[in-house]
């Protein structure tokens, strides 16, 4: 699966993307931030305000109770700032 | 054209040209344009917009077809820029056509409210000596929520 980052999420993570495995019992885009954390310190630093985390899976916007079974993209990112 | 995401600079009056001539008979037609601020309290040197080429693309298209369908109009087109833009350059351009004013008006509205929070762009500014990512503003939820 492929997890993608975007903007400052991108810039604080140093990197576009992570190609990841997780584990079965990470069924859901809040258990993939969860597991993330716990592999990546800068990630649970850049993702500490859950809140501020927007996500889409397999390019459809999501809530992070969405599961990502069978995903082949999750992307996350800051709240949106176009117009 | 329907949405279209580019990089290179659009010309607003060309684009509502090509959108009038394209709708045809409707008597009303709207257009936002948002450009790129610059004030002389705070001077911007330039701004880059970041995005996610298929959310946004497809998040576009079905905001349009939302409009479409709750205003009833006749047709609704969306332009908006991404990479390095300069003060004063447009942004973002929607442009929609109904029989009466009040639709066309309403249909803008909406997609100008809507694709704020809810399309993957995101913008940077570029001051001297200093680069910010434009933070999300709680304006722009209640704007969005007034349509809900």
């Amino acid at each position: 699966m492929r997890v993608l980052y975007f903007a400052w999420l991108r810039e604080r993570l140093n990197r576009d993307f992570d190609e990841v495995d997780p584990p079965e019992s990470v069924t859901s885009v809040a258990q993939l931030m969860d597991w993330l954390a716990g592999r990546d310190e800068a990630f649970a630093l850049a993702t500490q305000k859950r809140e501020l985390i927007r996500a889409a899976v397999d390019d459809t916007l999501v809530g992070h109770e969405t599961a990502i079974a069978g995903a082949r993209t999750v992307a996350l990112f800051p709240p949106m700032t176009g117009g | 054209m329907v949405v279209r995401l580019q990089g290179d600079p659009f010309g607003p009056g060309a684009e509502l040209d090509a959108f009038t001539e394209a709708v045809g008979g409707g008597g009303a037609v709207a257009t936002f344009t948002g450009r790129v601020r610059s004030t002389p309290d705070d001077p911007l040197e330039a701004m880059t917009l970041e995005h996610y080429p298929a959310l946004a693309q497809a998040q576009l298209e079905a905001l349009r077809a939302e409009a479409i369908a709750r205003f009833g109009l006749i047709d609704a087109w969306i332009i908006h820029r991404f990479g390095r833009l300069l003060p004063g350059e447009p942004i973002v351009q929607v442009m929609t056509a109904s029989l009466h004013r009040q639709a066309a008006f309403d249909g803008a509205g909406f997609l100008m409210d809507t694709l704020k929070t809810n399309a993957p762009f995101w913008k940077k500014e570029h001051r001297p000596g200093r680069d910010s990512w434009v933070e999300a503003r709680a304006s722009d939820d209640a704007a969005v929520a007034r349509w809900t």
